[in-house]
C-alpha cells in the first residue's frame, strides 16, 4: 500500500455562508485576501514537503474559481514541488483534459515536472467535477470522448521521439507535434484515471492506467472495483495486480478519540463548506437525463452537496477514516477486504481550518502507527484469500451514500 | 401531439410531426422542445401543413456521431426539405430553431416563401463583454423562469412534474447545450450573412422577454432587409404559449 498525502488548497477565511450562493464559480474575489492567501500556499507546501520527509507521497489537484481549492494550474504547484522534495512520487489527479484547449501543452507541461523531478510524477486524467463546465466554459456533452482523444494525443506526443507526427482527430488538432522535453520516466510516467461505475473503467483497464475513485463509500466502491478488475481480466487474462486502483477519503489520526473528533470537525469542513446551487453542479451534457432529471426537481441530493452531513456520518458511508491510529487502521482494513483491495490510499488530511502543527499531529501519528501495519496487510495480498475476508467484511453502518462521484463517469467512453 | 414519422434522410433518422392540410408550414422548436402539440399549432393546423420536425438530442432522441452544432441541423433541414419536395413553405423558427431558420435562410431561400423568427437568438448585436443573451446555463431556475416569463403561472414546474415529463426536460436542455454552449447561443459570422435572406421576414417578440430582449429583436430585424418586427405585449419568451390568439393573428395575417 501507498499512502498519499492530499490536500485541496482551501481559502477557508469566508464570510458567513448565510451571505453568498456558492461556493464555486460565482463567489466574488474580494473575498480573497492575498497575503492570508500567500501564507497559505506556503502552509500547503510546507505540509507536503514534511509528507516528503516522513515517508508519505504526495498529491495534489485543480480546481476553478473556487474557494475550496485555490490551485487552477496544479502544474505550477508541481513544478515547485519537484524541487523541494526528495523522494516523494508526485501525483497530479488531475490535469482535467476534457476542459483544456491543449493536450500538447499538458504533454509539454507534465514532461517538464517528470524532468524537473528527475522522474517521480505520476500524472492523473480527469474529465472534472460538473462544476467546472462554466469556469471551462467547456460543453460537458462528450467529456469522456474528450478525455480519451486528448489522452491519446498526450501519450503519443510523450513516446514519440523521431519528430513531428500529425493529429487531426474530432476534438484536438496539431500537425506538427514534437515535444520538448520528453519525459524522464520510460516510456511515459504511470497514468491514473478517474473512475466510477459503468463503462468507465474499460478503457482505463485496457491500458493498464490506475483506477481512481474519490469517496465512492461502501455503497458505490464494489460496483466500481469489480468493474475494474473484471474489465482488466478480460483485456490481459490475469489477475488484477492490487496497485492498479486507488481509492481517496478523509484521514484523521489523532492520539485519542477525544481529540480526533475535535480535529475531525475541522477536516470535515470539505464536505460541509461545498455549497454549491443546482445551476453549477448540473451542466447539460454531464449527467445522463434521468439524474439530471432529479436535480432539476431538486429531490436529489449530490454526496458532495449535503452539508449537513457530520463527520460521523461520513465515517459510516466509508468517506471517512478517523480516530486513534488502532480506529483508524481497523476501519481502513475493513474497506479494504469490503472492497476486495487496493493498493493505493490517497488522504485528505487537511481541510478548512485544520492548522499545520496538527495535521503534521495526524500525518506522523499515521506514519508511523498506521501505514507499516498497512503495508504489511497489502503485501500479503492474495486474490483467493480476499475472497474469504471480503465476505466476512460489512460496512460500519447502513452502507448507504449517494452515487455522485459513480455516475461521473457513467457516460459512454471510449 | 401527433406521433412523428421517421424521415431517413442521409446520417439521421429524422422523427417529424405532419399534421393539418394547406400551405407548408415548416416549425422548428427552440431549446424547450417541440410546440407542434401545443393550442397556437391546433389554430395554425386548419390552415397550413404543418411539418414539425424533432432535432436530434431532444425528447431523448439519439444524436447521431457527427453531429454537435447548429451547422449540422441547418443541413439536416435543408436535406428534409429536399426529401419533402417542400414548396413555398412558410419556415416559423422559435428561440434556438429560429437560428436554424434564418442559418437556412442565408444558405437558401429556394424552398422558402416566408420566414417567421420568433424570439429568436442566432447573433451578437453587442460587444464581447455585453450579455446579449442571458446565460440559461448559469441562471438560478427562479431566476430563469422570471427572465423568460411574463405570467410564471405559465412557466413549467419541475416538482410537479411527472419523472417521464422531467427526463424530457432534462434531454431537452442537454440538447440544447449540444447546440448553443459556444460559442453562445449565436454565430459569430451570421450577422454578415443575414443580408442575403430575400423572403420576406416578420420578427414576432414577447414585450416581457430578458432573454432575448425587445431590443436584440430590433437589431436582428435591422440585419434582415425590409423585415419588420412585431412586439406582442404580455408575453415573454414564449409569446406562442402566453398570447395565443395574438400570435396565431399575426403569423396567419404575415402569412396571407
Amino acid at each position: 500500500m501507498k499512502a498519499w498525502f492530499f490536500t485541496e488548497d482551501a481559502y477557508p477565511y469566508l464570510p458567513p455562508d448565510k451571505t453568498y450562493d456558492s461556493i464555486r464559480v460565482d463567489l466574488p474575489s474580494k473575498h480573497y485576501d492575498p497575503a492570508k492567501g500567500a501564507d497559505l500556499y506556503d502552509m500547503y507546501l510546507d505540509l507536503w514537503c514534511a509528507a516528503d520527509e516522513m515517508g508519505l507521497e504526495i498529491m495534489n489537484n485543480e480546481h476553478h474559481q473556487t474557494a475550496t481549492c485555490v490551485v487552477p494550474a496544479a502544474p505550477i504547484m508541481l513544478g515547485i514541488l519537484a524541487k523541494r522534495t526528495k523522494r516523494a512520487r508526485l501525483l497530479i489527479l488531475g490535469n482535467p483534459i476534457a476542459n483544456r484547449n491543449q493536450p500538447v501543452r499538458v504533454a509539454e507541461e507534465m514532461a517538464m515536472v517528470d524532468v524537473l523531478s528527475r522522474g517521480r510524477l505520476e500524472c492523473g486524467f480527469v474529465r472534472g467535477v460538473p462544476y467546472e463546465a462554466a469556469p471551462a466554459n467547456m460543453s460537458a456533452w462528450r467529456g469522456s470522448e474528450r478525455l480519451w482523444e486528448a489522452h491519446d494525443l498526450i501519450l503519443k506526443a510523450w513516446t514519440t521521439h523521431d519528430g513531428p507526427f500529425n493529429f487531426e482527430g474530432r476534438f484536438f488538432h496539431a500537425r506538427q507535434v514534437n515535444v520538448w522535453p520528453r519525459p524522464y520516466q520510460q516510456p511515459h510516467p504511470p497514468v491514473w484515471v478517474t473512475i466510477g461505475s459503468g463503462p468507465s473503467t474499460i478503457p482505463v483497464a485496457r491500458h493498464k492506467h490506475i483506477g481512481a475513485v474519490f469517496l465512492a463509500g461502501y455503497a458505490g466502491i464494489n460496483a466500481i472495483f469489480d468493474g475494474y478488475r473484471d474489465n482488466w481480466t478480460r483485456f490481459h487474462g490475469t489477475a488484477m495486480p492490487l496497485d492498479r486502483l486507488a481509492y481517496c477519503a478523509l484521514v484523521n489520526v489523532a492520539e485519542t478519540k477525544a481529540e480526533a473528533e475535535r480535529t475531525a470537525e475541522k477536516l470535515i469542513w470539505y464536505v460541509t463548506s461545498n455549497k454549491v446551487p443546482p445551476h453549477w453542479t448540473n451542466p447539460p451534457g454531464y449527467f445522463p437525463p434521468p439524474v439530471a432529471a432529479q436535480i432539476l426537481k431538486g429531490g436529489r441530493k449530490l454526496a458532495l452537496d449535503t452539508p449537513k452531513l457530520t463527520a460521523e456520518d461520513q465515517m459510516m458511508r466509508g468517506n471517512f477514516f478517523c480516530g486513534t491510529p488502532d480506529d483508524v487502521y481497523a476501519q481502513i482494513k475493513n474497506f479494504y477486504e469490503y472492497s476486495g483491495g487496493f493498493g493505493h490510499l490517497l488522504m485528505m488530511m487537511q481541510a478548512g481550518f485544520l492548522t499545520y502543527d496538527e495535521t503534521i499531529k495526524s500525518m506522523s501519528l499515521f506514519t508511523k502507527e498506521v501505514y507499516p501495519r498497512l503495508k504489511e496487510l497489502t503485501a500479503k495480498y492474495d486474490p483467493e484469500a480476499m475472497k474469504e475476508a471480503r465476505a466476512r467484511a460489512k460496512p460500519p453502518g447502513d452502507g448507504t451514500t449517494t452515487d455522485y462521484f459513480g455516475v461521473e463517469f457513467n457516460r459512454k467512453a471510449s | 401531439m401527433s406521433t412523428p414519422t421517421t424521415i431517413k434522410l442521409p446520417g439521421v433518422d429524422l422523427p417529424v410531426v405532419r399534421r393539418g392540410k394547406g400551405r407548408p408550414m415548416l416549425l422548428l422548436h427552440g431549446g424547450g422542445g417541440p410546440v407542434v402539440g401545443l393550442p397556437f399549432a391546433d389554430r395554425l393546423a386548419e390552415r397550413f401543413e404543418l411539418i414539425a420536425p424533432i432535432h436530434p438530442g431532444f425528447m431523448g432522441t439519439k444524436v447521431p456521431e457527427h453531429v454537435d452544432s447548429i451547422d449540422d441541423l441547418k443541413f439536416i433541414y435543408l436535406d428534409m426539405m429536399d426529401a419533402l419536395d417542400l414548396r413555398d413553405a412558410v419556415v416559423v423558427g422559435f428561440s434556438m430553431g429560429g437560428w436554424v431558420a434564418a442559418e437556412l435562410a442565408v444558405m437558401t431561400t429556394a424552398r422558402m416563401a416566408r420566414l417567421v423568427l420568433v424570439d429568436a437568438v442566432g447573433i451578437k448585436p453587442g460587444g464581447r463583454e455585453d450579455r446579449d443573451i442571458a446565460d440559461v446555463f448559469g441562471t438560478p431556475a427562479d431566476k430563469l423562469a422570471r427572465i423568460m416569463w411574463h405570467n410564471l403561472a405559465n412557466a413549467p414546474k419541475p416538482a410537479e412534474m411527472s419523472d417521464q415529463a422531467l427526463a424530457m426536460m432534462a434531454s431537452n436542455r442537454e440538447a440544447l447545450g449540444i447546440y448553443t454552449w459556444q460559442p453562445y447561443m449565436h454565430n459569430p459570422k451570421l450577422k454578415h450573412r443575414l443580408h442575403r435572406i430575400g423572403v420576406p421576414t416578420l420578427l414576432l417578440w414577447g414585450e416581457s422577454d430578458g432573454l432575448v430582449t425587445p431590443a436584440y429583436g430590433e437589431a436582428y430585424r435591422k440585419l434582415i432587409p425590409g423585415a419588420q418586427l412585431v412586439v406582442i405585449p404580455e408575453a415573454g419568451h414564449a409569446p406562442h404559449i402566453e398570447q395565443t390568439d395574438a400570435f396565431v393573428r399575426h403569423l396567419v395575417s404575415f402569412v396571407s
